[in-house]
């Protein structure tokens, strides 16, 4: 398989700040790759760096097999962007942003435009200064789906979409995901969303990739959690290693288990005999909310 | 305070003296204080009443005198100080109305007015903040001036009306400043409303002025224009309060206006509504090059047809200048040493083009300085994400910065020669010498602009600072001969490289060397826009 992005040590500094401190990402052909991190965690400046119009400090990058700094030019044919903070220039209607966008690139589906705009239901007829930002947000999507294109690289691209929108926003990439040659690098904040559309992800923090990997596999590097109603006493199951944030009350046991350390609990748990017991795999919010809050790695 | 919904109008003051703390004193303090060298410089060159009342017979009827300064009322060394910071209060008006649409319009349009709003702040808060900060701003400075004036050994009586000059001349147009930006929606279009008032005032009062050296048909003009009236306190001579009052007046009708205005719009909306436009982009809209024409036309035509006006009116007036010589005999001989030109007409075309020159550098530097705002405001992200090199980028819009001043130069030179030609009956003769005299400004122009691209490809954050360098070529002009500053000082402006056409002697030198020197800085800018980080 090819990797339509492949980064390795990135590194990006703003005087003193480390804003990129290492960071791997590899997003392979074909697939939705979903990039998560907190605000300020170095997001944005990654996009950046594989669009060229940052130069990174130290480490490689290659997208679509070329040098993102020196074929910026002939690289941007093949993709397309949304950035995260949609500014239109005030006095051009959206339409004709739209279409100043599309041909820059070479050409776009004038069918596909028209279709995708009533889809999101956008007037193209405003003047930049006037949509909002939900608005001002889709303009930047019909101009980057409009295109055929190998590689969307969208960053927080439903910010300000309100969930309708939102839906046709979902449909539209699954459609794309089903042509099968369409990569999309997904900067996102909404996990449901994440979780829905992406195949593999990267969750980065402080500017280095923490977690990367299909949600399956990331499940199974973290802890699941139990209760369990017990009969008898769970005799050393607190001490077994593994196990995290023991409580007993009145027979109820809760905690947190790794998953490797699955087994040796489920059976202390069956030696002090079992009323009923609830397992809950790690959501995706729970993995996000360790990595950003740093406890564990 | 309540109807008058001022609420929070303390805590906006601070807001803005905070953002604001380096650039009030920069011009407060700066034009405030320029007069003072006026003082010594006046008393150096002109060390005896006689030598004074002959260099005021001189300059009373000069045109090109009348035209940048205003009218002269006498020899007093406080009334020639005065007459000769005569365009001064055009800058006091200038930064007090563009401090007021940073601090009203700019704030709602990038929306961190509703950010302020949204919080315990009374409707009129913002305005009224920036309206006391700038009038403030304008007390504060026309203290500085009068109190400096005192210091230098000139009338107290005087030395207040001299300040006071200044302060109204900006409250008038912090007034102004506050109307345009109810006005639309954009603050770059308050801007140019507001900057185009100032200019008619200007330009009323120099027609006023020059009429009024001369047949006087038209003086009336100089009674329509706020600046005409604050020149028309003559400090040091009449020491007229009432052009005062009447200014102070004007600002106070001007303020309500504004209040009332912005009483009547919606939060965001101009008095002017948005149009649709159209569905789909016009054909010719697919390179960078056609979206620059998109964002740079409008600015193209205001520029162009107030040049045009400006041309039309110093072309009207040098008639009047031509009549000035049949008078004076002594006054040629004068010339030679004071304009460097041989004729009185030639002297005074050559001023008008040095003034329309650096007024078209503004517009250079404008247009240079819109890659920095395409970048900050992200257009330059999306574009660049697109398969645009860096250079196709800027291009687009540095040849407006190039041509641009070239178009407008050129339309002032031909309505300049056409008007003089048409009254002294050698209309191509004319227009030659018209076009002469403003074209060759051109490559002084494009070293301001290549300066401006310098800033934006390797000090990025620093690129407003291109207009602290027009600012000093401005004020070279303006005080440079009359304070006597060094040759090497005079020699930062590139201006004062560009010879004196018409009747001086021009070579092709300097404006080579001015041009290579342009190309080599626009080189050094663009290379380092190249390599830099977008956006930085």
């Amino acid at each position: 398989m090819t990797e339509a992005i492949d980064a390795e040590g990135l590194i990006k500094r703003f005087g003193s700040t480390h804003a990129l401190d290492g960071l791997d990402l590899r997003v392979t052909t074909g697939e939705v790759h979903g990039f998560l991190g907190p605000n300020g965690a170095g997001k944005t400046t990654t996009i950046r760096v594989l669009l060229g119009l940052m130069r990174a400090d130290g480490g490689t990058a290659r997208l679509l097999g070329g040098d993102p700094w020196t074929d910026a030019t002939t690289l941007h044919k093949r993709l397309a962007y949304v950035p995260g903070d949609v500014t239109l220039w005030p006095s051009l209607s959206g339409g004709e942003v739209i279409d100043l966008l599309g041909r820059l690139r070479g050409g776009f589906d004038r069918k596909r435009r028209d279709e995708l705009l009533s889809r999101f239901d956008l007037d193209p007829r405003k003047k930049g200064r006037a949509y909002s930002k939900g608005n001002r947000q889709k303009v930047a999507l019909v101009a980057a789906l409009a295109s055929d294109v190998e590689l969307l690289i969208l960053d927080e691209p439903t910010s300000g979409l309100d969930p309708l929108m939102e839906q046709v926003f979902r449909e539209v990439i699954r459609e794309e995901k089903k042509r099968g040659d369409r990569t999309v690098l997904l900067s996102s904040h909404i996990l449901s969303e994440v979780e829905a559309l992406c195949d593999r992800i990267t969750i980065i923090r402080e500017g280095r990739a923490v977690e990367t990997g299909t949600l399956r596999e990331m499940r199974h590097l973290t802890r699941t959690s139990i209760q369990a109603e017990l009969i008898g006493s769970p005799d050393g199951l607190p001490d077994l290693p593994g196990v995290h944030g023991f409580q007993l009350q009145n027979g109820r046991a809760v905690f947190d288990v790794d998953t490797d350390a699955l087994e040796p609990a489920l059976q202390a748990l069956v030696k002090a005999g079992v009323r009923s017991l609830i397992s809950q795999p790690p959501t995706l919010e729970e993995l996000f909310l360790r990595q950003y809050q740093g406890v564990a790695k | 305070m309540t109807g008058w919904e001022l609420t929070g109008v303390g805590q906006l003051i601070r807001l803005i003296v905070r953002r604001d703390r380096m650039l009030f004193p920069l011009w407060v303090v700066v034009l405030g204080l320029v007069p003072v060298g006026y003082v010594a410089s006046f008393n150096g060159l002109f060390p005896t009443a006689a030598d004074r009342q002959h260099y005021a017979d001189i300059s009373v009827h000069n045109a090109g005198f009348v035209a940048l300064y205003g009218q002269l009322s006498g020899s007093s060394i406080g009334e020639l100080v005065a007459w000769r910071a005569g365009f001064l209060p055009v800058l006091v008006a200038l930064f007090s109305l563009l401090t007021v649409i940073r601090h009203t319009r700019t704030d709602e349009e990038t929306g961190r007015t509703e950010l302020i709003r949204a919080t315990v702040v009374g409707r009129n808060a913002q305005l009224a903040a920036a309206l006391i900060v700038t009038v403030v701003a304008n007390l504060v400075l026309g203290l500085i001036l009068c109190v400096a004036m005192i210091g230098q050994g000139l009338s107290a009586g005087g030395s207040l009306v001299f300040g006071a000059e200044f302060a109204v001349a900006g409250w008038a147009f912090t007034a102004v400043g506050a109307v345009a930006a109810q006005l639309t929606s954009s603050a770059r279009s308050a801007r140019s409303i507001a900057i185009a008032v100032l200019g008619l005032a200007w330009v009323l009062r120099l027609a006023g002025d020059i009429s009024a050296i001369g047949t006087g048909s038209v003086a009336w003009l100089s009674w329509i224009s706020p600046i005409g009236w604050v020149q028309h306190a003559f400090p040091y001579a009449g020491n007229n309060w009432w052009p005062i009052l009447l200014t102070t007046l004007f600002t106070i009708a001007a303020g309500r206006l504004a209040t009332v205005l912005l009483g009547r719009r919606d939060f965001g909306a101009g008095l002017f509504p948005d149009r649709l436009g159209p569905a789909s982009a016009a054909p010719g809209l697919r390179t960078p090059l056609a979206l620059a024409w998109r964002l740079h036309r409008g600015l193209l035509l205001g520029w162009t047809s107030g040049f045009a006006a400006l041309g039309l009116i110093f072309g009207a007036v040098a008639d009047s200048v031509s009549d000035l010589t049949k008078d004076s005999s002594a006054m040629s001989e004068v010339f030679a040493r004071i304009g460097g030109g041989n004729a009185i007409v030639d002297s005074y075309l050559g001023s008008t083009a040095g003034i329309l020159g650096l007024v078209a550098a503004g517009y250079a530097i404008q247009s240079t300085l819109r890659l920095r705002e395409e970048e900050t405001t992200g257009h330059t992200e999306v574009l660049l994400s697109e398969p645009v090199g860096r250079l196709r980028w800027a291009g687009g819009h540095l040849l407006f910065a190039l041509l641009g001043p070239a178009v407008v130069l050129a339309v002032a030179g031909l309505t300049e020669g056409l008007t003089y030609g048409l009254i002294d009956g050698a209309v191509g003769h004319e227009i030659s010498r018209g076009l002469g005299s403003t074209i060759a400004q051109l490559p002084a122009i494009w070293v301001l602009a290549a300066v401006a691209t310098v800033l934006v490809g390797l000090l990025p954050r620093l690129s407003a600072v291109a207009w602290g360098v027009l600012t000093v070529c401005l004020l070279v002009l303006l005080v440079g001969t009359t304070l006597q500053f060094s040759q090497w000082v005079l020699d930062i402006s590139p201006f004062t490289h560009i010879p004196h056409l018409p009747g001086g002697p021009a070579s092709a030198t300097p404006f080579i060397a001015l041009t290579v020197v342009a190309a080599g800085l626009a080189a050094i800018g663009l290379t380092g826009l190249r390599r830099r980080d977008i956006p930085a």
